[in-house]
């Protein structure tokens, strides 16, 4: 100690000399990476932008369907010509109800009934499914026949697209879907106010149709809603349980290791490789019926469950070593202790990792296509077994198709997919909330 | 407390430590992580109502030794216990001891404060809820009043018991955790350096709550401050390298112990 005490003080004064470190180079090599970030969100942030105005500009027209108001004449000659509709009531479903919105709309337009040309377009500016809709009326009320009562009747896809603008007019008519004296027509209805736009209430009640001014994803929705709640019920449970004894319970050894491995392999596996595991074991196997959502929601459930398993074992891990102490430490035994403390602490976790597993499955699209869950399903499924697509099938059937006003309805579908994705993940976001704040 | 009280619990304590029977006793005591001993042949006595201090320098197993006696190394795979262990009369290590139960007779407070992430309320009924102490509400009404009481703790928080036991200071949180293990009515504490995280004002409280509890609860503590076991322990054993080498009455240990190692490592020369 003394010896350097004692040393020149003039030591002391002169500082040692200091190596180059290049602080400028340190600075600017600190900015560039900052800049990299920035670029890379920039990048991002544009994509996404395109990729929602690409979707929405295309999209937003599929919520609104045009329909045409007509004073539709119940004629008895045309429903019931031998009125014998009070012994047999199946004449009253087999009417030819088509011609009566056709003459109804002809009427309405002054076109000759004798014009037969004419009356074809006439024909063809209404949707087919008039058809179901004023044998219902009939059906329902048979005392409107011989009454002319008016009727809001789906515009044909073609109608619907001109008059939201879709149609080009500077193609030649004859490669057109629509000729001029139909475009006369709609400018004409759409003066008196009996052509307009409302609320496309159809597609999300609607099932297939081969036409798209009557085809909706509703048959999708409850399809998907089912195996939504199949993969809920039965992935989180299955899910958290298994985490738990892998975490808490099961000794350290090869055979846990080998498990872990085997988990985190099965989380990367393509998801068709699932859907082809769910067509050997659930249907051909099983002999559970295809198109089902039943099996479904088995394959998403196994698809869903590594993502699961993997986020609740990273939430239990992540509780801190000193809560289990403190309840080990007062008696409490290894069950006790997961479930009043570990597993609420890890809760935050866990349901966001099952809410981002569910957003995966109902967004998921291969393995339902070799289930068969691409079929065209016009009724809605009472139960899980009954056949039914989901919202990203449908959406993938929607894109096949040539008209123009599937095109419309494809974007469309996909913003009711987006919203469904959006309300997750903000439900997952709430439900972190909640429980973090608790304390 | 005036100093006629004072003088009294000293008397009774003193009359309680000559003729105290031993509370806990280790015999051979041998722990191993895997193939690694950290405890050789341990033999220790714990006397009833008597605070017990274990100094020794890191890792001389004074902790491993702390925790054997309320099982806590049962938590950790590889480790493994040899030699005996009683609690009264009853081998700890014995398969038919329920490891609940014990810990309900041996209660732990650990080095960091460790309240759970409820209201402090919960935090002091949670032990007596699972070991079914209480039944109503007014009972633990009463087991939170007293446990608190008896921590130092009642008049700080009285008026806040459904805020949460993490929102406390440090100090605060480390007697609620005394307080939490008070209120399962155990008969031995283990303290893990209960005071190691503690400013030295919540310190001087911790250790004149330990001085108050001696009177119920037989005390085990681990302290890595000379002054503390000095302050607060009547017997004191000293640790090294997984050796017990000396464990003596207190006064003795700091003013003329046995063994040189002792002197060496009060003294300051190693640890």
């Amino acid at each position: 100690m003394t010896d350097i005490t004692s040393a020149d003080p003039m030591v002391l004064t002169a500082a040692p000399p200091r190596r180059e470190i290049g602080i400028k180079r340190r600075y600017a090599a600190e900015r560039r990476f900052r800049l990299y970030g920035i670029l890379a969100i920039s990048f991002g942030v544009i994509f996404l932008l395109l990729l929602l105005w690409s979707v929405v500009s295309k999209g937003y027209t599929a919520f609104l369907q045009t329909e045409i108001t007509v004073p539709v004449t119940f004629t008895e000659k045309v429903i019931d010509p031998q009125n014998t509709r009070a012994t047999n009531p199946a004449v009253l479903m087999a009417a030819n109800y088509p011609v009566l919105a056709r003459d109804a709309l002809a009427k309405e337009l002054g076109v000759d009934p004798a014009d037969r040309a004419a009356l074809k377009e006439v024909n063809s500016m209404i949707s087919a499914s008039v058809r179901v809709q004023l044998r219902d009326i009939v059906v329902n009320d048979p005392s409107v026949i011989g009454k002319t009562v008016p009727v809001k009747v789906l515009a044909e896809g073609n109608v619907d697209a001109a008059y939201k603008g879709h149609i080009d007019l500077s193609v030649p008519e004859s490669d057109r879907k629509i000729s001029d004296r139909q475009l006369g027509w709609i400018q004409q209805l759409a003066a008196k106010g009996e052509l307009a736009s409302r609320f496309n209430t159809g597609l999300f009640v609607n099932g297939a149709s081969s036409r798209p001014e009557a085809a909706g994803v509703g048959v999708a929705l409850i399809g998907s809603f089912f195996m939504m709640l199949i993969v809920l019920a039965l992935a989180l449970p299955i899910g958290v349980a298994a985490s738990i004894y892998l975490e808490e319970f099961a000794p350290k050894n090869r055979l846990t290791d080998l498990i872990e491995v085997n988990i985190n392999n099965l989380a990367a596996v393509p998801s068709i490789v699932y859907g082809l595991l769910g067509l050997a074991v659930f249907i051909n196997f099983a002999g559970l019926p295809r198109s089902a959502s039943l099996v479904g929601g088995l394959v998403l459930t196994l698809m869903t469950l590594p993502t699961i398993i993997i986020a609740t074992r990273a939430a239990l891990k992540a509780v801190p070593p000193s809560i289990r102490a403190a309840a080990l430490g007062l008696g409490a035994s290894k069950m006790q202790t997961i479930f009043h403390h570990v597993l609420p602490l890890a809760m935050p976790g866990i349901l966001t990792g099952t809410i981002i597993g569910l957003a995966h499955a109902l967004g998921e699209t291969a393995p339902l296509l070799l289930i068969g869950m691409v079929a065209f399903v016009a009724d809605f499924p009472a139960t899980p077994l009954q056949p039914s697509t989901a919202l990203p099938v449908q959406i993938y059937m929607w894109a096949n198709e040539a008209e123009r006003a599937f095109v419309e309805r494809t974007s469309g579908a996909i913003i009711i997919l987006l919203l469904f994705l959006l309300a997750m993940n903000i439900g997952a976001v709430i439900l972190r909330r909640r429980f973090e704040r608790r304390w | 407390m005036n100093m006629l009280t004072e003088t009294a619990v000293e008397k009774v304590l003193e009359r309680k430590m000559t003729n105290s029977a031993l509370k806990m006793s280790g015999t051979d005591v041998c722990v191993f992580y895997g193939e690694k001993q950290a405890l050789h042949n341990v033999n220790l006595n714990i006397r009833e109502n008597t605070v017990t201090a274990l100094i020794g320098p890191s890792g001389c197993g004074k902790s491993t030794f702390l925790r054997t006696l309320n099982r806590m190394n049962d938590t950790i795979d590889s480790c493994r216990v040899t030699g005996k262990i009683l609690l009264d009369t009853d081998d700890i290590y014995d398969p038919n001891i329920d490891v609940v139960e014990l810990r309900a007779r041996v209660g732990m407070v650990f080095q960091k404060p460790n309240p759970f992430p409820k209201s402090i309320y919960e935090n002091i009924a949670y032990g007596p809820r699972i070991h079914g102490l209480a039944r109503t509400r007014a009972e633990f009404d009463e087991i939170v009043e007293s446990s608190l009481q008896r921590a130092g703790l009642w008049n700080e928080v009285k008026d806040r018991l459904q805020e949460p036991g993490t929102g406390l200071s440090g100090g605060q949180q480390q007697r609620l955790c005394i307080a939490r293990a008070v209120a399962v009515s155990p008969e031995v504490i283990l303290m893990d350096e209960p005071c190691s995280a503690l400013d030295p004002i919540a310190t001087a409280k911790v250790e004149e709550l330990i001085h108050e509890l001696r009177a119920n609860f037989t005390i085990v503590i681990v302290t890595h401050s000379m002054q503390q076991a000095a302050r607060v322990s009547q017997r004191t054993a000293m640790f090294h390298m997984g050796y017990l080498v000396e464990e003596n009455d207190t006064d003795k240990m700091f003013t003329n112990p046995d063994d040189q190692r002792t002197q060496d490592y009060i003294m300051g020369r190693f640890g």
